[in-house]
């Protein structure tokens, strides 16, 4: 008796936390009269809201990102307030702690939305899940902005990316370069699903099967872009293959992980190294030459340019659908140079 | 009654030698495994990359082979980890204190976080999944606010990065690191006063406190010293990387654990060992870096581990139904 009423209590606690969580849709459905004044007493609420941003005439551009505690994330948020300054507008930045967490992302976009924002800018974790609040938003007249990476649907107004297939395409060719055209190369990705994972290592993969008949992909592994499993992976790569040629990380972690696994082995200067992203390990391993080179994509320019193409929508400007941010090749010739030194991120 | 407690001695004497024999046996035939399928399995500078791959994933399930055998679970190992390092890096990179203050420091951050488990567990009688679950967040986001989300790095003290990659006679120092540490743990387990009231107290709580034993002290000890192999541990890890990563550390508690219930630890308490805990993580990254060598695709690694866990699970409970 004492365990069913137990599991009653702890069923109705898992019942209202999941209510709290979903009040948002809920909400509108909901027909008792005690969510109907907690409704209205909101939309006066948003009303209000409204009201006094128009009278700030300020425009509220909300920008959910895919996380924030990665460098990559803080440079595109520093790009987004630049414009955000630039243009006067007021932004919020924000992203789950992980990039697995799809439904705590969906939340922040429900919240943002439920003020009543004049832009949203969003760079979506799971391009599916997030459709059916696009259409809420596309429904309310919120334009909406993707960048980093691109949703499955119409909706949005413009997407401010970077190509990751043609910038891994060009690592695939620097790779090449340096191994003579012929011989075994790997990968080490950080991740098999999302779409930056599997451009970068397809965009690699592809130009080699194209233009490098003699190169051979030998091992293509996910490290969760993790260093340390990065690096583990790297050196069973490097032990399973003694003869291997080059290994390209496809992000930081991953880049500094086969960079580890390269030092802990003593093959400096034998296997070449490639990376993507930017990030202090990599520029001090490019200056010392342990890595060849890598891709840095323009996080301030995603940041920037997808804030300013919010405000071209609220304003009515016509915008390009899809923005590109452009990618820079960078090693130990121009890694100094101001063009590349504005676009790395520590 | 006293007799009962004899038998039970014995029993569990034998089922834990043959635990180790069959964990052990196991092993060995991994690396027979493997050394058939792969010539570049068995060489000198892949064993060490195990040896090496094995060290901060070693010392943290030594370290919760201690709360798991009082029946407990510390889910907030791997963060806990990740804190002490971040602390490293405050203390040397941003306050410039001697490599050997922030080695303390993180130590001591990871023996508080501990401290202040065992006291949410034994005083607050908080069941431990929780006082843990939430001592995971606490140390994630501290880590975070800590660092201001940012990796520090060491770039500007060499040594550090010594700690674990230096070489001496050939073999990484953070191997010897993780050696003398188990051989602590497994001497604190196997000798001391605390280890026996560890077993006491997964055996039967309630039976020790009768009994006279301060088992609320005992237990805060005992996360506390958990908590101190995580600040090791968490040493290990920034050493290798030459950085605090303050995102990292999230899910390595599973792998610890995994590595403690392969080497024949019951999850129900009262049993286990530090050997056994040291082969259990051996087995795991044998495994792992040897599927890697043969070039399995990484989402069948997964699996593969997955199996070995409950494998080892399964002769657990058959053991004992035969007992």
């Amino acid at each position: 008796m004492k365990k069913l009423v137990a599991l009653l209590l702890s069923l109705l606690m898992v019942a209202s936390i999941i209510g709290c969580t979903s009040e948002q849709p809920a909400d509108s459905k909901d027909s008792s009269t005690g969510t109907k004044t907690e409704e209205k007493a909101k939309t006066e609420e948003k009303a209000e809201e409204k009201a006094s941003t128009e009278e700030k005439d300020t425009l509220y551009i909300p920008v959910i990102s895919k996380g924030f505690q990665h460098q990559f994330w803080q440079a595109v948020k520093s790009g987004a307030e630049q414009a955000a300054k630039d243009y006067g507008v007021e932004i919020t930045f924000e992203g789950p702690e992980t990039e697995a967490m799809v439904d705590k992302q969906i939340e922040m976009i429900e919240a943002a939305m439920s003020k009543q924002p004049d832009a949203l800018c969003l760079a979506a974790l799971d391009s599916q899940a997030v459709i059916p609040l696009l259409n809420q938003a596309d429904a309310a007249g919120i334009p909406i902005i993707g960048f980093d990476s691109g949703v499955d649907s119409d909706i949005p107004v413009a997407t401010a990316a970077t190509d990751n297939l043609a910038a891994a395409a060009v690592a695939a060719d620097k790779m090449a370069e340096a191994i003579g055209n012929e011989g075994k190369v790997a990968l080490v990705v950080h991740d098999q699903t999302s779409k930056t994972g599997v451009d970068r290592r397809d965009g690699f993969v592809k130009r080699i099967e194209e233009a490098y008949p003699n190169i051979e992909i030998v091992d293509i592994q996910y490290g969760e872009g993790d260093q340390l499993k990065s690096t583990d992976i790297a050196k069973s790569i490097i032990q399973a293959n003694p003869d291997i040629k080059g290994i390209f990380g496809a992000n930081e972690g991953s880049a500094i992980g086969v960079l580890n696994a390269v030092k802990e082995l003593g093959k400096e200067g034998e296997v070449v190294v490639i990376g993507y992203d930017s990030g202090k390990l990599q520029q001090d391993a490019i200056r010392n030459g342990t890595m060849l080179g890598a891709v840095t994509q323009d996080p301030i320019g995603i940041g920037y340019k997808a804030v300013e193409a919010a405000v071209k929508a609220v304003n009515g400007e016509s915008v390009e659908k899809d923005i590109d941010t452009g990618f820079f090749w960078f090693d130990q010739s121009n890694i100094d140079t101001e063009e590349i030194q504005a676009r790395l991120y520590e | 009654m006293e007799s009962r407690v004899m038998i039970k001695k014995s029993s569990l004497v034998n089922s834990s030698a043959m635990q180790k024999v069959l964990a052990f046996g196991s092993l060995i035939l991994l690396v027979v495994v493997f050394s058939v399928l792969s010539p570049n399995f068995l060489t000198k500078s892949n064993i060490i990359s195990i040896l090496l791959a094995t060290a901060v994933n070693g010392v943290l399930a030594v370290g919760v082979t201690f709360v798991i055998i009082t029946g407990g679970i510390d889910l907030s190992i791997g963060t806990v980890m990740t804190f002490a390092s971040v602390i490293a890096g405050v203390f040397i990179t941003m306050w410039g204190m001697p490599i050997w203050i922030g080695v303390l420091g993180a130590i001591g951050a990871g023996a508080l976080c501990g401290f202040i488990n065992g006291f949410n567990v034994a005083k607050f009688k908080i069941p431990a999944f929780i006082a843990t679950l939430g001592m995971m967040m606490i140390t994630k986001g501290l880590s975070l606010v800590i660092s201001g989300a940012k990796p520090i790095y060491f770039t500007d003290t060499p040594v550090f990065s010594k700690i674990s990659t230096g070489m001496t006679f050939g073999i990484p120092n953070a191997v010897y690191i993780f050696f003398t540490a188990a051989i602590i743990a497994g001497v604190v387990l196997g000798k001391t006063l605390l280890g026996r009231y560890t077993f006491a107290i997964g055996s039967n709580l309630e039976a020790t406190r009768l009994s006279g034993v301060s088992t609320q002290k005992w237990l805060i000890a005992i996360h506390t010293l958990t908590g101190a192999f995580c600040g090791i541990a968490g040493i290990l890890m920034a050493a290798r990387l030459n950085s605090a990563q303050p995102a990292l550390g999230q899910g390595y508690e599973l792998d610890a654990i995994a590595a403690v219930v392969i080497g024949g630890t019951s999850l129900s308490g009262g049993k286990g060992t530090i050997l056994g805990t040291i082969i259990g993580a051996f087995i795991m990254s044998t495994l792992i870096n040897g599927l890697r060598i043969l070039s399995v695709p990484q989402e069948w690694q997964t699996v593969v581990t997955g199996i070995i866990v409950i494998g080892a699970v399964i002769a657990d409970v058959a053991r004992k139904q035969k007992n």
